[in-house]
């Protein structure tokens, strides 16, 4: 079953034809990749997933309700939560605090003004949030300001933000950019751990190792278009594909 | 472990909150602040700093224009003295929605923006308020004049519950006692309590955590699925209603409210008051006002006779010319000390007095203790 229909997506800036008739369907519980060379509109297409952009024909529905016009935080009420290249956290804020505020949102919705009870008595919450810190092995710096956290610490904490909601569907955008080798098979090992819990990701990836240790699909797209599809082994000896990495030799 | 210490500390930090508020006129007596009027000041100046650091401190949103509402609290304040009656009750549950009003329908526009551009559109809005004031809205302010009362208002209420009219202007109250003087200092000052006891529960609750996160990061926010215009515009309104209280406890002291109330000094004034203090910190706005206020009235009063008296151990040549150099920063040079102690503090203490305080007591513990605990961060952020 498709929990994600991408349908004839396009999407134009001025002369530039970033998508060019898209389709794409992610099946629930895979974790699906999309690759690509430079510019070749994967971003763009993240983006029409969550809100920040609108395609300008086309349709994205998730799991039977359509995305297009719906804000960021709209769809992520929805079960759509995503993961950005560079980690996007609260980083004034300790890290039980990041994980404590993703799980309000799932409980009180957007919007609940809620001045008069305390953080102090929530400790439903916060067991919850200390369990996910537990999980992706930050259990012990919980008290920490965010901002202190390496890169892949900080990936660490954006993933266990995103878990505590529960998502159907979690986005992730170049999980390991700008990681160091280490930090980066830390990260794949615990995006496997997540994965064979069943949530369905869609990867958008260059480093090629990643895709490979994770996905069970793959899209390639270029130029706006998806020139191929399919299981890891398939796109591997793909010649489209090897043409439009040039030469495609690391692969 | 941690959620039972802030707790505990909070609660310490409110007792003595209430101890110092009581105790205020003799701790202040020696510096020569132990007078009801200027005390009162401190408690409106604290409240409306507190208000603002609710603003400006949890979610980043710096307003240009909240004298606007300090206004708006005072103009309702007086009207309802005219009109309904001389008890300060109701006139302060107006003040305040009212003001409430008021800043939703202004911040409903002004939240478009945020940083620099919601700064100018406060501002601006501020301004057009003042000027308001002054030139169509006469017949509700008064104009230049400001809005007085009368010997021939109303006053419906105090009408119906048979309060005779005496000869003079009347005197606000509380159910009979008068709000002048020491009274008048303790209402003000258990207000403060009760504002700063709120603050205290936002500043630890959900939504107090919200509007952090807003400061922190507005793009994760909404995609964590957080709608934060309305976090924002409720930190607004309720720091509106906040200086809507201020603005009433003002008409409170002196049933006199004037377009002047809304310039921009005015909003200047809180913000400084609440940097000065320690932005973000509970405590710090209240110490900001205190010590503006303090400058304003004690500092601007040495004059050159004071002076030449204080340095009159010195040979005269000195004392004539000490008495030269400190006179350019008190009595009408006042601004002058407070602009450098200003500049002074955001350079080296950009968490305001408050980071002063904590840093001192830190230097303190050290002494006392020859091998320093190291400090954890669940202190640091315990202590925020």
């Amino acid at each position: 079953m498709s929990i994600l229909s991408v349908k004839n997506v396009n999407k134009q800036f001025g002369g530039l034809k970033a998508l060019n008739e898209v389709n794409l369907e992610i099946e629930a519980g895979t974790v699906h990749a999309i690759i690509g060379p430079n510019g070749a509109g994967k971003s763009t297409l993240l983006n029409c997933f969550v809100g920040r952009l609108d395609p300008d024909t086309g349709s994205v529905d998730f799991d039977g309700v359509s995305l297009l016009g719906m804000k960021p935080h709209e769809i992520n009420q929805v079960g759509v939560s995503r993961v950005f290249q560079t980690p996007e956290i609260f980083g004034d804020l300790t890290l039980v605090e990041n994980v404590m505020i993703p799980s309000f949102a799932s409980r009180d919705g957007a919007f609940r003004l809620n001045g008069w009870g305390q953080v102090a008595d929530e400790n439903d919450v916060r067991e919850n949030a200390m369990e996910l810190l537990e999980d992706v092995g930050l259990v012990e710096q919980c008290d920490t300001v965010s901002n202190q956290l390496s890169r892949g610490d900080k990936r660490r904490l954006e993933l266990a933000m995103c878990l505590v909601q529960k998502p159907k569907l979690l986005l992730l955008d170049e999980p390991t950019a700008g990681m160091a080798r280490a930090d980066t098979n830390n990260t794949i090992d615990l995006l496997k751990k997540i994965a064979k819990r069943g949530l369905t990701m869609v990867i958008i990836e260059h480093d090629m190792h990643v895709v490979f240790s994770l996905a069970e699909k793959i899209s390639v797209l270029a130029q706006g278009t998806v020139i191929a599809e399919g299981l890891p082994n398939e796109i591997k000896g793909h010649p489209k594909v090897q043409e439009a990495y040039l030469g495609g030799a690391h692969l | 472990m941690i959620n039972f210490n802030v707790k505990n500390k909070d609660h310490m930090l409110l007792i003595g909150f209430i101890i110092v508020v009581a105790l205020a006129p003799i701790i202040m007596a020696p510096i020569g602040g132990g007078y009801p009027d200027l005390l009162q000041k401190f408690a409106i100046f604290g409240i409306f700093a507190i208000g603002f650091n609710i603003l400006f401190g949890l979610t980043g949103y710096l307003s240009f224009g909240h004298a606007a509402f300090l206004g708006v609290g005072s103009y309702t304040a007086v009207w309802t003295f005219k009109l309904l009656t001389m008890n300060v009750i109701p006139a302060l549950i107006l003040s305040i929605l009212f003001a409430g009003v008021f800043a939703l329908l202004i911040g409903f526009i002004v939240l478009r923006r945020s940083g620099i551009y919601f700064s100018i559109l406060t501002l601006a809005f501020a301004q057009m308020s003042y000027n308001l004031a002054y030139s169509v809205l006469t017949p509700i302010t008064n104009g230049e004049t400001g809005l007085q009362l009368r010997l021939h208002d109303a006053r419906v209420l105090d009408g119906l519950f048979g309060v005779t009219r005496g000869e003079g202007l009347p005197s606000t109250s509380l159910f009979g006692m008068s709000m002048s003087g020491w009274s008048g200092y303790y209402f003000c000052g258990v207000i403060m309590i009760i504002a700063f006891y709120i603050s205290i529960r936002i500043f630890r609750s959900p939504f107090g955590m919200m509007l952090r996160a807003v400061k922190s990061n507005q793009n994760r926010m909404s995609y964590t699925g957080l709608n934060t215009r309305p976090y924002t515009l409720a930190a607004f309104v309720i720091s509106g209603m906040y200086a809507g209280l201020a603005g009433g406890l003002m008409a409170i002291t002196d049933p006199l409210a004037g377009a002047e109330r809304m310039q921009w000094t005015a909003s200047g004034e809180v913000v400084l008051m609440t940097i000065l203090g320690g932005t973000g910190t509970l405590l710090g706005p209240v110490i900001g006002a205190g010590v503006i206020k303090y400058f304003e009235n004690i500092f601007s009063s040495f004059n050159d006779g004071i002076l030449m008296e204080a340095f009159s151990w010195l040979p005269e040549f000195l004392q004539h010319a000490m008495v030269s150099v400190i006179g350019l920063f008190v009595g009408e040079g006042w601004h002058l000390t407070l602009g450098a102690l200003f500049m002074v503090i955001v350079i080296f203490l950009p968490g305001g007095l408050i980071e002063g305080i904590s840093r001192i007591g830190n230097v303190i513990r050290r002494w006392r203790k020859p091998k320093p605990l190291p400090t954890t961060e669940a202190d640091t952020a315990a202590s925020e």
